[in-house]
């Protein structure tokens, strides 16, 4: 059967019945959007990590997700469990540090948190906010052995 | 890839070939994309039980980020104007890349990369537009990457000095985080659309240099508050350029042309500048 998911998706969906029935009600090719590419870039670069490294499996994930990041958690949850899929980090748990919007307003330089984009600075009205942080997704650290 | 939208890797095809992804080992590429210099900075060992910690702080597009940047150097090196075209489905990308290439009729070498889920449809109208045009069909994947178009890039031969026209694939969210090495990100918004969409897809428009209003010559058909459309989307992007455009009547497109001639210049320029040392 010709599966139209990346390798890892293959790999899991090479599985028995059951799991592919999984991957269907999941909405696996509707919902989770770039998730998925973001998950497969996590595997390699845990693999090129391990390769300098020389560990042989991964016991936890430390992954940053700002909360301007356009990365859904739980989408990125279920997408990490499938990419990781045959892999030394198929066990991993992955934890999710989330950090919260930061931004400064360019007319008053007021610094202010923001939970999205279109926020208005709320002492001068301002749309002009440049992010100073919270738009960033990256994986910190790895439990290894 | 984006599975779930659902990219597959393996369905990706450019101009008819499978898009050649670097082997984990080192295997061969058919077509020599620009190799990014992405490393594992600082990757160190923190405690010497069975279990340790690895530092890596890697940033999920770093791999992507590196892709674009070899893409920009080579663009910027030889003189080419690229532009990334990213917009809803069906806000009229296409139809404007036609008129857009018939408009500089000749006098503008350029070349378009296509990217779509299925067909060669929009290459085909490209080509008989009279543009050279590659398609990028990515499977179930809902965005280009820098890495497609790298090797898009080298199956079409650009010429020094020209404008590269990039249609991305038509999502509004997807194509906002991946960097394709392009000048600028082009958004198009349709009229038939909401005027809210700014507000609703915020990433894009953030992303994006240049708003295009498109389908204009509908707008006394229609309840679309043009101004409220561009005061939404400079609510996102303070600095957003907007022309409002119609590829139908013709309407905004001498103001899109001096656009791409302006952007074409200064490429060429820059590469003169750079060249001269």
């Amino acid at each position: 059967m010709n599966f139209p998911f990346g390798p890892s998706i293959r790999r899991a969906a090479r599985g028995t019945q059951d799991e592919r029935k999984t991957l269907a009600a999941n909405g696996i090719g509707a919902s989770h959007m770039h998730e998925m590419s973001l998950a497969e870039s996590m595997l390699q670069i845990i693999q090129d990590a391990a390769r300098i490294e020389k560990f042989k499996r991964v016991k936890t994930v430390w992954l940053e997700i700002g909360q301007l990041a356009c990365v859904e958690k739980e989408s990125m949850r279920f997408c990490f469990d499938a990419a990781m899929r045959g892999s030394i980090a198929e066990q991993a748990r992955l934890e999710v540090i989330e950090t919260a919007g930061r931004g400064q307003c360019v007319k008053c330089s007021l610094e202010i948190p923001i939970a999205a984009l279109y926020e208005a600075c709320p002492s001068c009205g301002s749309y002009e906010i440049r992010v100073t942080g919270g738009d960033e997704m990256r994986i910190k650290e790895l439990e290894v052995e | 890839m984006c599975a779930t939208c659902g990219c597959g890797i393996g369905q990706t095809l450019i101009g008819g070939h499978a898009l050649q992804r670097p082997r984990q080992h080192g295997g061969k590429m058919r077509f020599r994309a620009p190799e990014p210099d992405v490393q594992v900075p600082g990757a160190h060992v923190a405690d010497v039980s069975t279990s340790r910690i690895v530092k890596l702080e890697q940033d999920l597009l770093a791999k992507n980020n590196g892709y674009a940047d070899a893409n920009r150097r080579y663009l910027s090196a030889h003189g080419i104007f690229a532009l990334n075209l990213v917009s809803s489905p069906g806000s009229g990308k296409t139809t404007l890349l036609v008129k857009t290439i018939e408009a500089l009729n000749g006098a503008q070498p350029l070349a378009v990369i296509e990217g779509d889920q299925q067909t060669e449809n929009d290459a085909v109208r490209i080509r008989a537009a009279g543009a050279p045009a590659i398609q990028i069909n990515t499977g179930k994947g809902c965005h280009l990457d820098a890495q497609m178009v790298g090797q898009a890039m080298q199956q079409l031969g650009l010429q020094d000095d020209s404008l590269l026209l990039i249609e991305n694939v038509g999502n509004l969210v997807c194509p906002a985080s991946f960097d394709l090495g392009e000048a600028h990100k082009v958004v198009i918004l349709s009229v038939t659309e909401g005027e809210d969409k700014p507000l609703k897809y915020p990433d894009m428009f953030r992303a994006a240099d240049l708003m295009l209003l498109n389908k204009c010559d509908l707008l006394p058909h229609l309840t679309f508050d043009a101004d409220l459309a561009i005061e939404y989307s400079h609510r996102i992007n303070p600095k957003l350029q907007v022309i409002r455009i119609s590829a139908t009547s013709g309407e905004g497109m001498q103001e899109w042309l001096e656009w791409i001639k302006g952007g074409c210049c200064n490429a060429v320029a820059a590469k003169s500048e750079a060249s001269l040392g």
